[in-house]
Parts: C-alpha cells; structure tokens; sequence
C-alpha cells in the first residue's frame, strides 16, 4: 500500500453553533488515506461519519486543522474555489442516488462536465463511456424514474466518475438497496477502485457491506475510535455469483 | 456553453409544470398587452391630433375682434372693430406668409328646387393656401373676383352633395345665396370633419367684398387669418400683429385692446400635451399590472427554488457554484417573462385592433411600444427573478442535499 497520500487530514475539528449551546462533532481528526485506498467508516449516528464525510468532500470547511486533498491544502478555500474542487477531483454517491428525475440518463451522467466546460460532443462521448463502465449503456435515453434501485444507483456511479476525480466518497450507497442489489453496487465500487485505481472512502452502517473494503475506521464521539486493516475483504463479484439469480433484477 | 444548459434546464423546467407556467406568464401577458394598448390608444389620440393641426393650416395665429381672452367665440362676436385694411397691413409685416380675412354669414343656399343650409365665408383666395386645401373641380376665385366684389362662390363637397345630383358638374351654374344669384366657379375636396366634429366640407366661400357689400352690408370682417413663415417666427408675429393693431386702431397706454391674437396650435398642442399625459397615465396603470404579475412570477419562482433545494445541493456537489445556480434560476424566471412578454405583445396588438374597430378609436401600435413593453418584461424577469435566484445560490449544498419535501 505504498503511494502517495490521496488524503490527509491534520488535526481536523468542527464546531457547529446552534444558538447558544456549541456542539463539537469533530474534535481533532488525524487520518491519512493512500492513493487506491478503499476505506469504509463505520458509526452510531452522532459519531461525526457524516461531518467528516462532508469535509472530505468539501462540502463544508473544518472549523481546525489542516486537510490536504492530493497534496493540496483545501481547509481554507472559498465556496468557488471548493466547487472546483468538487468538480474536478470528488465523485460523490448517495444513499438516495440524487438523479434528477425531470432528465434522461445521460443528462443526468453529463451533469458536472456541464460545470467542468466540456463541450457538447465530448460530453456525450464520457457520459456514455462511463454509462457504459457501469453497464448502463443501454439505458441512455430512459428517466430514473423509470429504473430499478440498483440500475439508478449505478448510473449515479456513472455520474461519480465522469469527469475522473481521484476519489470517491459514497455516503451510505447501498443503505436503500435489497441485499443481493447491494452487493451489486459493491461490486461496482470495488471495480472502480481496483480497475480504475480510484481512491474510495465510504461510509454505511453494515458491517458486512464495510467488509469488503480493506481499511475500517470506526468513529465515537467525533473521535476515531479503530483504524484497521479488514483480514480478508470480501470480493463482491465472487459474492454475488454464488448467490442465485433473482426474479426481475438485471445483472 | 452553460447559458444554453441553463436555457435547457429553463424549458425543461417550464414544461414540467405546463400550467403553472402558463399561470404565471398570463400575469405577464396581460401586464404586457395591457401596457401596449393603453400606449397605442393614447398615439392613436395624438395623431388624430396632430392630423387636425395640419388639416387647421400649420403656423396660425387667429385675430379675432374684441378683447376677449377667453377661447369662447361668441364673447367678442359683436365687436366689429377688424377691417379688411387690418388684413393688408398684417400681410406687410415681416415673417407673415399669408393672410386671409375670414366674414362669417350663414346663408340659405338654392338651386332649382333643392334648399340647403350652410357656413358661408367671405374671404380671399389665401384662404386656399393657408387651409392647403385643392380644389376637385374649376379653381378658387382669383384676387380680381376679390377687388371686384364678384358674385362667384366655391363650394364645399357637402353642399354639392346637398344641392346637386350625383355625377353633376357644379362649375359655371349658378346658385342663390340668401336669394342672391352667385356662379360657382370651384368644387373643395374633400377633407372631413374638424377636431369639434364639425363637417369642414359644409361651407362655401365667396369673395369677402361680396360678404360685405352684397350679403351682409357692413365694412368689417369676423377674423383674420394669419399664417407666420415658421413655428418659431409665431410668437414674435404675435408681438408685431399686437403694436401693429394697437396703432391702427389708436390705442395708447392703458387703453386695452379691441381684438386678441390666438395661436390655435398652441391650443391644439397643449390637447396633444393632455393626451401624452393621459397616454401616461393609462401606461402606468397597465404597468402596475406588469408589476402584479411579476410578483406572481417571483412567488413562482420561490416554490420552484424550494421544490428543487435538492437538485440544488446535487448540483452544487458536482461543482456548480453559486453563480452557476443564480444564473440558472434568473435565465429561468427571464424565459418565463420573456415568453409571457411576446404573447402579450401578440395579445396587445390583436387587443388594440379589436377596441380601435368596436368603439372606433384610432389606436397605433408602435415599434417603440412593443419594444419598451419587451424591455420592461425583460427587466420584471430579472427584477423578480433575482431574489429567488440568490436564495437559491445561498443555499447550503449538504442542508439541500439532506433536504425532504
């Protein structure tokens, strides 16, 4: 697991102010993830995952402490700037697949190379591509509303790796997903993270779903309360062919 | 690039909600043709206006005797204190185009056994000139006619009509004026009604010496009509018409005058001035709507911001920043007003046409009022749009992720 450190966070800490009362979600968070890492953080609600998840994907700035994302330092960028950091370097997949249901799939895929100043043909080109990495190629034209969990998941996935960040943060992605389609979409992510080489953090509350990563962090109290190595990771594709096929759900 | 996504985004969004969309831009088109009617009725007023100002003869300035300053005509009626002297002195002084003495005397008209009552005026032919009115048949009568006092008349379209057959030629019969026998020699067109709705082709002209003499028996005239060279010239034609009379008729130091100088277009120009601000007026009341509906358009746009704060969040974490957001959400509410703004202007033109035939207004729609009503949609869209716009830029992207209808 040598490499340079796709993520490294130096002390971080978060203090919310809600009125009067000061609620400390992070208190002095040291973490370092290597590039091609595949990290899952495991914890009760309150235990500050989510807070970190959002400072890793610079949707929210820490309140202490340093986070250097690729080597760069993003703790003290302004809003446009973090927005060109998310843009260019974070592909983010959701508990709820956020899809817009007003616009097809490939729109829906195109969106941050919309942000990212692609042209037209070329972003049809990558959107496909990436649709068809997930195996979603055949669904171009179709709305999300018209997809099953686990094939609107995947093209959020799609959407993640558009625009080939370095890493990805999935929050919870298989929380509204059956078992078997869970295991699916892991196998998804594990593709991307051995294939692609793309750095993966996420965060679920299933134990069996954050062993199939190779790292666990546990979180308490806004505090990392284990960092370790997962003895054998599952391989989610070997999982899932030993599972029998269901009823109505595409491979 | 991103303005032709916003654009997508836009209709996308407007079609989603076809009705509500279509709500909300009818305050817009009403706003908008409301604004174009009003403004094309109040052009439609002040062109008629200005038609009457040239059909009057352009530059004038009216003697009338007596000291009346009122514009009531019948208050200096009977002070007979103009002459036709008056008249050629006025034509000496400097700037003074033309001058036509004008002797008022209703007649009864006769040919055959046809009667017909009418305006009958005793003038010269500078009439003709002033009034810049041809002649459809023969010619006017000649300044001769004038100095000879000839018993010849040219007559009104409508007193043709009144008097002789269709297809007739009137010129070179002879007609009787209060019983006296007088030879047409000239036929007016036709130029309609006046500004009070008096038909203009009811009248005939004859030589003012014959008014005098033959008709009436006096020495004075009822009017003089004065014709400066230019609109600027007016006011001091004005001034040397006044000393110029006050010496004629000898009157020194307090004594006031026995006749009074009007400038009718002054008159006619402050009614046009009246109808510009009533024109006014009217465009600020259908503006008023326009701002109605631009209110409707900002509370539209407001559900629309809280209905979509995920899609905001999402768009956000995929690298939108602020102005991206703010700009698709003004593009959005511009798209709606400027639709609903070319409806309306469609809608306001059809409005204008169908109110101008029912109640028979003139009513112009002019390029400056479609293109001042786009402009003030447009500005409504943005004006509107801005806030809603920014509240959705503001957001914050992990608040409007997390966020459930």
């Amino acid at each position: 697991m040598a490499g340079k450190p796709a993520i490294v966070l130096e002390n971080i800490t978060k203090i919310y102010h809600m009125g009067e009362t000061r609620v400390i979600a992070l208190k002095g968070i040291n973490l370092t993830v290597q590039e091609g890492e595949m990290v899952a953080i495991m914890g009760p609600s309150g235990s500050g995952k989510s807070t970190l998840l959002n400072i890793l994907g610079c949707l929210d700035r820490p309140t202490g402490g340093t986070y250097y994302l690729g080597g760069e330092d993003v703790s003290r960028l302004n809003k446009n700037q973090l927005a060109l950091v998310r843009n260019k370097k974070i592909g983010f997949v959701f508990q709820s697949f956020n899809l817009l249901g007003r616009f097809p799939v490939l729109a829906n895929v195109q969106l941050p190379l919309v942000y990212a100043g692609v042209g037209k043909k070329e972003m049809e080109e990558r959107a496909k591509e990436a649709l068809d990495w997930v195996g979603m190629s055949r669904y171009v034209h179709h709305y999300p509303g018209q997809l099953s969990g686990g094939q609107q998941q995947r093209v959020a996935i799609a959407r993640a790796l558009v625009n080939d960040p370095s890493i990805i943060l999935a929050d919870e992605p298989t929380g509204a997903l059956d078992s078997r389609t869970s295991i699916e979409i892991i196998s998804v992510i594990q593709r991307l993270n051995m294939e692609k080489g793309i750095t993966v953090v996420m965060v679920t509350h299933e134990k069996d779903i954050a062993l199939y990563c190779r790292r666990l962090v546990n979180m308490r109290d806004g505090c990392i309360l284990s960092d370790a190595p997962v003895e054998n990771p599952g391989n989610a594709s070997d999982d899932l062919a030993a599972i029998p096929e269901e009823m109505g759900v595409p491979a | 690039m991103n303005f032709l996504h916003n654009l997508e985004v836009a209709l996308n969004g407007l079609r989603a909600n076809k009705m509500r969309s279509f709500l909300t831009m009818l305050g817009i088109i009403i706003g908008v043709a409301a604004v174009i009617i009003m403004i094309s009725l109040g052009q439609g007023a002040s062109k008629r206006i200005t038609s009457q100002i040239a059909s009057m003869g352009s530059n004038l300035l009216l003697v009338f005797p007596g000291a009346g300053q009122g514009p009531v005509r019948g208050a200096s009626g009977n002070v007979n204190s103009l002459t036709l002297e008056d008249a050629e002195a006025i034509a000496g002084l400097s700037m003074v185009a033309h001058v036509a003495p004008e002797l008022p005397a209703s007649g009864t008209l006769s040919y055959g056994s046809q009667t017909w009552t009418a305006r009958v005026v005793g003038t010269t032919p500078e009439m003709q000139v002033i009034k810049d009115w041809p002649v459809s048949a023969g010619s006017f009568f000649s300044g001769d006619d004038v100095r000879s006092a000839a018993m010849v008349a040219v007559l009104g379209k409508t007193v043709v009509d009144n008097l002789f057959l269709p297809g007739t030629n009137p010129v070179g019969s002879t007609i009787r004026i209060n019983k006296l026998p007088f030879t047409v020699v000239g036929v007016l067109s036709a130029k309609g009604a006046s500004m009070g709705g008096q038909d203009q082709d009811d009248v005939v002209y004859i030589p003012v010496s014959a008014a005098q003499k033959r008709l009436l028996g006096v020495n004075h005239v009822g009017l003089i009509n004065v014709q400066a060279e230019t609109p600027e010239s007016m006011a001091f034609v004005q001034s040397s018409i006044e000393s110029l009379l006050r010496e004629r008729h000898r009157l020194t130091g307090s004594s006031s005058d026995d006749f009074s100088v009007r400038n009718l277009t002054s008159v006619l120009e402050a009614a046009e001035n009246t109808t510009a601000i009533m024109t006014l007026l009217l465009a600020s009341v259908a503006a008023v709507s326009l701002l109605v509906g631009g209110i409707g358009t900002m509370n539209i746009m407001l559900v629309s911001v809280t209905e979509r704060t995920r899609e905001i969040g999402l768009r956000m974490a995929v690298g939108a920043t602020e102005s991206n957001i703010r700009n698709q959400f003004l593009v959005e509410a511009l798209v709606l007003c400027l639709i609903g703004g070319v409806m309306g202007i469609f809608v306001g033109i059809a409005g204008s046409r169908v109110i101008s035939k029912a109640f028979g207004w003139p009513a112009y729609v002019t390029l400056s009022s479609i293109l001042l009503s786009a402009g003030f949609s447009a500005a409504v869209g943005i004006f509107f749009g801005y806030y809603p716009a920014r509240r959705a830029a503001g957001l914050d992207p992990i608040e409007a992720l997390r966020f459930e209808r």
